[in-house]
C-alpha cells in the first residue's frame, strides 16, 4: 500500500482527531475502572446495566472498520447491491431478537461456550465453542487493524504498522484494566461519537452538493450499477442471497455480540434493548450510502481502486477545500478510530474471557492463575495474534473481511443456538457433528477466499467467496440427523433447561428455576 | 405442561416475525430481477433498489422488532396469569 497522503498535506487534524479519541477513551476506562472491582464486573459488568445504555453499548461495539468505512467503498464501487450489507448488519439484530434474545440471557450464561455446555452437559461441545469463538473472534478482529492502517496512513501518513500497533496499546490498556464495566461507558460513548462523526460531515457535503448542483452533476449516475440482474445474472443473485443469510443469522453468533445480553438484568430487557439497537443502528445506516454516491461525482479516481475504503476519509477534503474540509476530516478520523476501538475492544473481551476460561485459567505444572490474572493474560494474546497477523495478510477490503466473519458466525454458532433454544432432541454428538461440518465449511472458504490473489472467476470461486447460503444449511442439517441418529443422549436435564429459558424470570424464581448456572459460579471468586 | 403451550406460542410467533421478514426484506432482491420493471421504478427521484433498501427498511425493521417484543410479553403476561390461576 502506497502512503497516501500527499505530501504537504495538513495532518493535524487527523493527528489530534485520533489523540483525542484515544486520550477521551482510556479516560472513561479508568472512571469505569474504579467502579470495576470483582471477575464479575470484569465479565458482565454484574448484570446491572439499563437498556438505554447497554443498547449504545452494543450499537458503539457493533459499528466496525466494515460499517464505517468499508460500506461506503463498496457502494462506491459496485453500487446498490452493496446496501444488503447494512440491512443484513441491521436485520440480524431482528432475528436475534426473535430466536436468541430473551432465552440467551435467561439461561444464565455468559459466553457461547458456557451456554453449550450449560446446554447440552458436555465438556466436548464446550471445546468445540471455545476454538469457534477465538477463530470468529480473530477473523473479525483482523480487518479493525486493517482498517486502523489504512486510516491513519490516509489521514496522516503515517506507517502502515501505526495504526494496528496504537489500537492494540489502547485496547489492552482498556480492556485489561477496567474489563466490561468501564467498556460498556466507553462503547456507549462511542456509538454516539460514530454516529455524529459521519452524520456532521455528510449533512455539509450535502449542502456542498446541493449548492454545486448544476456544475458537479445529479446521481442520475444513480444507475450506474443496478441492482442484481442487471448483467450479472445467477452469481450476483447468489452473492446478494448468501450475503443474506451470512448476516441475518450470523449476528447472532458473533461472540461479542452475544457477550453484551448477559449485561442485561432480565429477558425481558434483552429483548427491548435488542429494539433500541435496531433504532440505533437504523439511524447509522442512513449515512454510509451518501458518502458512496457523492463519492462517485467527487472521488470518481477511487472507484474499484484498493483505496476505496478510505472514501469516508479523503472525501471531505475534496469537496471542501480549506479550514472546513480539514476539520470535518479530522471528525471523520475520530469516528473510524472510535470504531477500530470499540469493536477490538469488544471481540478482545470476548475471546480473552473464553481463552481465560479454558487455556489461561487451567492449572500448568501444579500452578494456575488467578481468575483477573488469566483473564489479562488471555487479552494479551488475544490482541496480539489478529494485529500481527494484519500486518502481514493480503488486502480484502474490510467489509468483505467482517462479511467472512459472520459466514463462519452464521454456519456454527447460529445452528447451535436456534435448536438449543428450541428443539429439545438436539444431542452433544450432533451439536459437535453440526458445528464440525458448517466450520470446517466456511473455514475452507475464508482460506480459499484469502489464497485467492485475483478476482473472482467461475462459480467455484463465488461459492466459495460468500459461503453462507451452502454451509449452513449444512451445518443445520448435519446438527439435526446427527442428533436423531443419537436419541439416547439427549440430556437428562433438557425440559428443565428449556423451560427455564422461556420462562418469565419473577415465574422461575417463584417456582424455583433459577438456575444453578446464575451468578454462581463466578461470584465465588470474589 | 403448561410450559409447552408458551413455548409453541412464542415459537408460532417467532415464524411468524421471520416469515414477514423473508417475505418483505429478503424477497427484494428476487424482485428486482424478476419484475424489472420494479428496479427501474423511482419515487420523488430516487430509485426504488435505493429507496427500499437504502432507507425505508429501517424503519420497517423496527416496526416489525416492536410488534414482536409487545406480542412476545403479552404471550408471557398470558402465560403468568395461567399459572396464577392455576395455582389459586
Amino acid at each position: 500500500m502506497s502512503v497516501l497522503a500527499p505530501d504537504g498535506i495538513d495532518t493535524v487534524p487527523g493527528v489530534v482527531a485520533v489523540v483525542l479519541v484515544t486520550v477521551t477513551t482510556l479516560a472513561i476506562g479508568a472512571w469505569g475502572l474504579r467502579l470495576s472491582r470483582t471477575t464479575s464486573d470484569f465479565f458482565v459488568a454484574s448484570r446491572t446495566v439499563h437498556p438505554g445504555l447497554n443498547a449504545s453499548a452494543i450499537g458503539g461495539e457493533y459499528l466496525s472498520a466494515a460499517s464505517f468505512l468499508g460500506v461506503a467503498g463498496l457502494v462506491l464501487t459496485f453500487g446498490a447491491d452493496m446496501l444488503w450489507y447494512p440491512v443484513g448488519w441491521t436485520a440480524g439484530y431482528l432475528v436475534l431478537l426473535v430466536l436468541v434474545a430473551a432465552p440467551l440471557r435467561r439461561s444464565g450464561a455468559y459466553t457461547l461456550p458456557d451456554f453449550a455446555e450449560a446446554r447440552l452437559g458436555s465438556r466436548g461441545v464446550r471445546a468445540v465453542c471455545s476454538v469457534l469463538v477465538v477463530a470468529v473472534g480473530w477473523l473479525y478482529l483482523l480487518p479493525q487493524f486493517m482498517g486502523a492502517g489504512i486510516t491513519l496512513e490516509a489521514a496522516i501518513g503515517a506507517p502502515a504498522w501505526v495504526g494496528p500497533a496504537i489500537v492494540a496499546l489502547v485496547v489492552l490498556l482498556n480492556v485489561t484494566s477496567g474489563g466490561m464495566r468501564s467498556i460498556t461507558f466507553v462503547q456507549a460513548f462511542q456509538y454516539w461519537l460514530k454516529l455524529t462523526a459521519l452524520l456532521l460531515p455528510a449533512a455539509v457535503l450535502l449542502v456542498v452538493w446541493a449548492g454545486e448542483r448544476g456544475t458537479a452533476g445529479i446521481p442520475g449516475s444513480l444507475d450506474w450499477s443496478s441492482p442484481a440482474g442487471g448483467g450479472g445474472g445467477g452469481q450476483e443473485l447468489y452473492l446478494t442471497y448468501s450475503l443474506i443469510v451470512a448476516t441475518f443469522l450470523g449476528t447472532m453468533g458473533l461472540p461479542h455480540v452475544v457477550v453484551r445480553f448477559y449485561t442485561n438484568p432480565d429477558g425481558r430487557a434483552a429483548r427491548r434493548t435488542t429494539l433500541v439497537v435496531l433504532v440505533l443502528l437504523g439511524l447509522f445506516y442512513l449515512l454510509p450510502p451518501i458518502y458512496g454516491l457523492l463519492g462517485r461525482i467527487y472521488a470518481p479516481e477511487l472507484v474499484g481502486s484498493d483505496r476505496a475504503d478510505t472514501l469516508v476519509l479523503e472525501l471531505p477534503r475534496l469537496m471542501l477545500p480549506g479550514a472546513g474540509g480539514e476539520l470535518l476530516t479530522g471528525l471523520v478520523t475520530a469516528g473510524a478510530f472510535a470504531a477500530f476501538l470499540s469493536t477490538a475492544s469488544g471481540l478482545s473481551i470476548a475471546v480473552a474471557g473464553v481463552l481465560s476460561q479454558d487455556v489461561t485459567g487451567r492449572a500448568y505444572a501444579g500452578r494456575r492463575l488467578g481468575g483477573i490474572a488469566a483473564f489479562r493474560v488471555g487479552a494479551v494474546v488475544a490482541v496480539l495474534v489478529p494485529a500481527t497477523a494484519a500486518l502481514v495478510s493480503p488486502d480484502l477490503g474490510v467489509a468483505r473481511a467482517v462479511g467472512l466473519a459472520f459466514a463462519v458466525a452464521a454456519s456454527t454458532f447460529c445452528p447451535l443456538l436456534v435448536l438449543g433454544i428450541w428443539w429439545r432432541r438436539l444431542t452433544d454428538v450432533g451439536a459437535i457433528a453440526g458445528l464440525a461440518a458448517g466450520g470446517l465449511g466456511s473455514g475452507a472458504a475464508v482460506a480459499w477466499t484469502m489464497a485467492a490473489t485475483e478476482g473472482r472467476q467461475g462459480w467455484a470461486d463465488v461459492l466459495m467467496s460468500q459461503p453462507a447460503a451452502w454451509s449452513v444449511p449444512l451445518a443445520f442439517l448435519t446438527m439435526v440427523l446427527a442428533s436423531l441418529l443419537t436419541p439416547g443422549r439427549v440430556p437428562g436435564h433438557t425440559g428443565r433447561f428449556l423451560v427455564r429459558l422461556h420462562t418469565p424470570e419473577e415465574l422461575a424464581v417463584e417456582r424455583g428455576l433459577d438456575g444453578h448456572l446464575d451468578r454462581s459460579s463466578l461470584d465465588s471468586d470474589r | 405442561m403448561y410450559m409447552g403451550s408458551l413455548v409453541r406460542e412464542q415459537l408460532r410467533l417467532a415464524r411468524r416475525t421471520l416469515l414477514l421478514l423473508v417475505g418483505t426484506v429478503a424477497v427484494l432482491p428476487l424482485l428486482f430481477v424478476l419484475v424489472p420493471a420494479t428496479a427501474s421504478a423511482s419515487v420523488l427521484g430516487v430509485p426504488l433498489p435505493w429507496l427500499l433498501p437504502g432507507v425505508l427498511v429501517y424503519p420497517w425493521l423496527v416496526l416489525l422488532g416492536w410488534r414482536h417484543v409487545r406480542r412476545a410479553e403479552r404471550n408471557e403476561r398470558d402465560f403468568a396469569e395461567l399459572i396464577g390461576e392455576a395455582s389459586r
